[in-house]
Formats: C-alpha cells, structure tokens, sequence
C-alpha cells in the first residue's frame, strides 16, 4: 500500500517538473530568440538558420536603429506617455477610491454604481472615436493642440482598477483614522499619512497595471494621433514591422543584416525598461491579483 | 467586502447591528436637496476629491454612450449626431436581416460568430489550462525552482500586444524567393504538424489557422499569471487534510479529486462566472494586428467589423450615403448589449449559488 502511494507521487512530481519546464522554457525561448536573431547575419535571419545562438554576428541592425531619430522621438515619447498617464491616472484613482471607501459619502452606491456600469457596458469603438474626435477638438480651442496630452487625459483610467484601491482603503482600521483626526489632521494628510502608507502594496500593484497598460498602448495612439513625431514605441514598431514585412522593400536590400533584425532590435529596446523594474515589482502580483479576484 | 450598507459591527455585542447613521444618510439623501447641500459642504473636501474621476468617467466612457444615438440616425459627415435624421431601427434591420442593396449582413453574422467562437474557445482552453498550472505548481517543493519557473512563466503577461503579434509575425512568415519560411513554421514542419505548401503560404495568411493561433498565443501569454489566483487558493489549503488522506491511503489521484479540488471550487467557480461574463468582449487590439485580408473568415470580430466601417471610413459600401457608422456603432451595440447580459446572468447566478456579488 505505501509502495503504490509512493509511486503515483512520484509520477506525478515528474510530470509537474517536467511540463513546467517546458513551459517556462516556451516563455523564456522567444526573448533568447529575439536577442540572437537581432545580431545574427543577413542569411542566417532570413532563412531562419538562428536555432538559440546566434550566427555571422553584426551589430549593424541596432547601429541604424539608434542612428533613426524616430527611434529617439517614440521612445521619448512612449516615456512621456507612461509617466504623466500613470501619474494622472494614480492620483484621480487615489483620490476617487478614497472618496469611495467612506461610508458617510452621500450617494455612495450611485457613484459605484456608475463606476462598475462602465465594466459592464461600453459604447464601443466608433462612439469612442467620434468622442476622441470632439475631444481633441475641444482641446485645441483650449490650446492643447499635441495630441500627447489627449492619450494622457482622456484614455486609460479603470474602474477595476479603484475598485481595487477602494477595497484596500475599506480595509484600514477606522481607529488609526479617528486616532489621526484627534491629532488634527486634515482630510488629505489623513489619506497621505494613513492611508497610503497602508495600502502601498496594492497602490504599487496598480502603478504597476497603469504603468503596463501605458508603455503597451497602441490602438488608440495610432489612430489619434496623425503626426508621425508623436507616436509612441509600440506604433513606431508596427509601422516598421509593416514597412519590411511588404515585398517591395526587400527587393532593394543589400545590408549585412535582414529587415528582421531590426525589428527584434527595437523589441529588445522596448522591452528593456519592463525586464529591469520587472524583478522589483515581482512580489506584489499575488496580493494585487487576489485583491483583484474574488470580493 | 462588507455585508451591507446597513450593518456594521458591533464591538460590545459582538454581532453586526444596523448601522444608526445609514439610515440618517438615507433619510437625508430622500428628503430635501437643502439637507443635500448642507451636509455636501460640511464634507465638501471629500467631493472635491470625488470630482476629478467621476468627471474623466463621465466625458470618456459616458458621452461616448450618447454618440450612440448614432445607431438609429442616418450618418452625415458634416452634421453632429444631435442634427441626424432619425431613421430607426433601419441599421439593425440592415445588420440582422440584410437588405439588396448590400452584403453587410452576412459580413455581420460571420464577425458575431467569429467573436463568440474565439471567446468560447477562449473558455474551453484558456481556462482550465491555469488551473492546471497552479496544480503543478503545488508540487514543486522546492522553493527556489518554483520561484525561477514562476518568474519565467508569468513574464510572457507584462509583454504588448504589438511586441507579441510582432513576434508571431516574423516567426511564421511565409516563405519567397528572397527568404525561408519562419523560425516556429520550420519547426512545425519538421515536427510533421503542418506541411510544406503551408509554411511557405504563411499561418496568417491561412483562415483554418487563426483561432489556434490566437487562442495558443493567449494561453502562452496568460497561463502562468492566470494561475496566480488558483495558487494562492492551493496553498491555503491546511497540510492536515492531506495527512488525513493520505492516513486512508488516498493515493495522488485520490488528494485531488477530494482535498485539493473541493477546497478551491469557490475560487473556479467565481473565475469561471467571471470568464462566463466576459465572454463577448474580445480585444480588438490583437485581432487588427494578427488579422489580415486572408483570414477576415476566421478573424474577424465584431469590434474590428466596426472599426473597418466605422473608423476605417475608405469600408463603408453598406449601400446608401455612407451608412458605415450608423453601422457600425449598431453592430458593436448589439454585440455590447448582449455581453453585458452574459455580465448580469453572471452576476445573479453567482450571488444566488455561493453568496458571492462580483460586482
């Protein structure tokens, strides 16, 4: 009887381990495979000799990529984007979901209500468009006519999102925030003081979503946003993908490198900043997503 | 979460009681907007705070929702949605039935059946495959290789959709006579899973490829992560329910199907209504980058439909003056309505079966 059990264990630890590695392996694989191929050799990318290592090594796709001032102006802009989005969107969220948590706010349920129909119903793509139209319209009379503050403001910002952040604010001992208005403190050194402090990890967790979501964003940049010279990364990489994926420009090719490279070598730039924070911000995913789960 | 509004809990008791100021707040929010206002000002900076949100939500997610009154107007360049004529349900009829003029009603059909297809399978796959995940997680004993496979199968979440399709397209694009077939279509080949002819037309080019494209993609993209929230519900399971069956000489099988299993049901039980609930909103973002001209058979959504006639204004052929928005917006609306149905079933049938509101 112990044998048996002993055995169906240990199958079982053998098939986890094993299957979990290859699946690790599948994830890991195409980031390896990306860096290879973007100093591989013309031949060796385009007839897809790169296995893991690469081959005929050069390093001229990465040279014209940073000798393209429009690499520089997306990546500068895709930091601008990222940063005043994730910040607008953090503190109206704070802000917002503070206002939410409190009990004695009149119409509490009416202002969820309106947050959560947003989850449930969405007016589509075309509305949208049309809305963002108007939008950087009513802007431009306004003076802002860069179309990089229209994706800051107007697009972004999730009701899941302050829900989450409501939920941690909810769970603050109501002692510490009486303890702290007994000392006098006003509303906003409560929520700074108190509050914060005691919700970091889920705050960073959804700095993290914010900071993701603005770095990753495409569609609607793309199509708002008709200067060239405003596009973030992420258009700036499709265009490209596009431009060499098309017949026509190869014919002219005579590089030491394909027109692939150059594409994994701006994948690799824009990747970079989210492998560098990606180990610091590790621990939080478990709290933040069972935060997120199940209330 | 608490339980109500209404009660709150009560120290010297030691019960929850109902809550004496609720029903004040209650009484003021019913009476008199001078009442309103009075105790509005006594806490005007907590509304202040308020106000910046609600208004993004309100210009951003709610006036879009006026624009669609756009589906019962005739669409007109110059005019604003408020100037249209009205022309009442003639989109939806359009769209439902089809009219002689145009084809767009099979196009419609094909796109709500392609994003109820990529969504189901999206259930059907997607996911038990974190499940399963958590579930192999739980064995590996070893903290430090846990934490290295963990890391490497939940990095795949935090890459864009652009980087993602990126790399699909350059891994299975079809051969000519300048280039060889794609890194994964030459390993497909050589593993027999597809043949010659195919790799060298390229995977996006075929329409029989795209739902395992895209439904393969998501799972390499989301089952490491997914499976966070199903491994924290494996783990807080005590290491005495598992002594005890192993006592009654439960082999691994037996752990499973009646400790592991019955302890985390809750959990698939609310992911699963969660998933039920989203079920039609696909996201249009990796269709328009994965789709092409080859593959709108397959690929399609209804989003992207909308997009192409809507957005796209060189795709209105609908018949008529450019009814492509009317359309359009008429399409994602029934779409939208309909998944935010599946949202509410959702919902009920989750607070009715376990106690438990999403939302």
């Amino acid at each position: 009887m112990k044998r048996k059990l002993e055995i169906s264990e240990l199958v079982f630890k053998i098939i986890s381990y094993t299957l979990l590695t290859m699946f690790a392996i599948c994830c890991l694989y195409p980031f390896i495979y990306t860096i290879s191929a973007s100093i591989s050799g013309y031949r060796a990318v385009q007839y897809s000799e790169v296995v893991l290592l690469p081959k005929d090594i050069q390093f001229e796709a990465f040279a014209r990529m940073f000798n393209d001032n429009m690499f520089w102006n997306s990546y500068t802009n895709t930091l601008f984007l990222t940063f005043y989005g994730t910040i607008w969107e953090l503190v109206l969220s704070i802000l917002g979901a503070y206002a939410l948590s409190k009990k004695r706010l009149l119409f509490r349920k009416g202002f969820n209500f309106f947050l959560v129909f947003t989850m449930w119903f969405s007016a589509g793509t075309v509305p949208q468009y049309l809305n963002y139209l108007d939008t950087q319209r009513v802007f431009g009379t306004v003076g802002i006519t860069d179309d990089k503050w229209l994706v800051v403001i107007a697009m972004g910002m999730a009701a899941m999102n302050i829900i989450l952040l409501r939920n941690s604010f909810e769970g603050v001992p109501s002692e510490i925030e009486e303890a702290a208005i007994v000392d006098g403190a006003t509303e906003m050194q409560v929520l700074w003081r108190v509050y914060i402090p005691m919700s970091k990890s889920i705050i960073a967790t959804v700095a993290l979503f914010f900071g993701i979501s603005r770095w990753n964003g495409y569609y609607w940049a793309k199509t708002m946003m008709k200067n060239a010279n405003e596009h973030p990364l992420m258009v700036y990489i499709r265009n490209n993908l596009e431009k060499y994926q098309d017949p026509e420009q190869m014919a002219g090719w005579n590089e030491n490198y394909a027109p692939d490279s150059l594409i994994y070598a701006m994948i690799i730039c824009s990747i970079i900043p989210i492998l560098i924070i990606y180990p610091f911000i590790q621990k939080y995913f478990a709290k933040g997503v069972n935060a997120g789960g199940v209330k | 979460m608490q339980v109500s509004d209404y009660l709150i809990f009560d120290e010297e008791s030691g019960t929850y009681i109902e809550d004496p100021e609720q029903a004040v707040r209650d009484d003021v929010e019913k009476h008199h907007w001078l009442n309103v206002l009075r105790t509005v000002l006594k806490d005007w900076r907590l509304y202040l705070m308020l106000i910046p949100m609600i208004l993004v939500f309100l210009f951003w997610r709610y006036f879009p929702m006026y624009e669609l009154l756009g589906c019962f107007k005739m669409p007109d360049v110059i005019k604003s949605v408020a100037e249209q004529n009205y022309v009442g349900f003639s989109h939806f009829k359009t769209l439902i039935f089809g009219n002689a003029m145009s084809s767009i009603s099979p196009e419609f059909w094909r796109a709500f059946r392609n994003t109820f297809l990529l969504s189901f399978y999206g259930l059907l796959f997607g996911f038990p495959t974190p499940i399963i995940v958590a579930l192999f997680f739980n064995e590996i004993r070893s903290n430090i290789a846990r934490s290295v496979l963990q890391v490497a199968t939940y990095l795949p979440k935090f890459m864009s959709t652009v980087v993602m399709t990126s790399l699909i397209v350059m891994l299975v694009k079809a051969g000519g006579q300048m280039s060889g077939v794609g890194a994964l279509s030459q390993m497909l080949e050589a593993i027999g899973a597809i043949d010659h002819e195919t790799a060298m037309r390229g995977l996006l080019h075929m329409p029989q490829y795209f739902r395992a494209i895209y439904q393969i993609s998501g799972i390499w993209e989301g089952a490491g992560y997914d499976s966070i929230v199903f491994f924290a519900a494996i783990i807080a399971i005590s290491p005495t329910s598992y002594e005890a069956a192993q006592m009654d000489g439960a082999g691994k099988m037996a752990q499973m199907r009646y400790v592991v299993l019955p302890s985390i049901l809750s959990t698939i039980v609310i992911m699963l209504i969660t998933r039920i609930g989203s079920l039609l909103s696909i996201g249009y973002e990796k269709v328009i980058l994965l789709y092409n001209t080859d593959t709108y058979q397959t690929g399609e959504v209804v989003s992207t439909f909308a997009i192409r006639y809507g957005v796209n204004s060189e795709g209105a052929t609908g018949g008529g003056v450019s009814p492509g928005k009317g359309l359009a917006s008429a399409a994602e609306m029934m779409n939208n309505v309909v998944g935010m149905l599946l949202v509410i079933g959702a919902n009920t049938v989750a607070r009715k079966a376990s106690d438990v509101s999403l939302y």
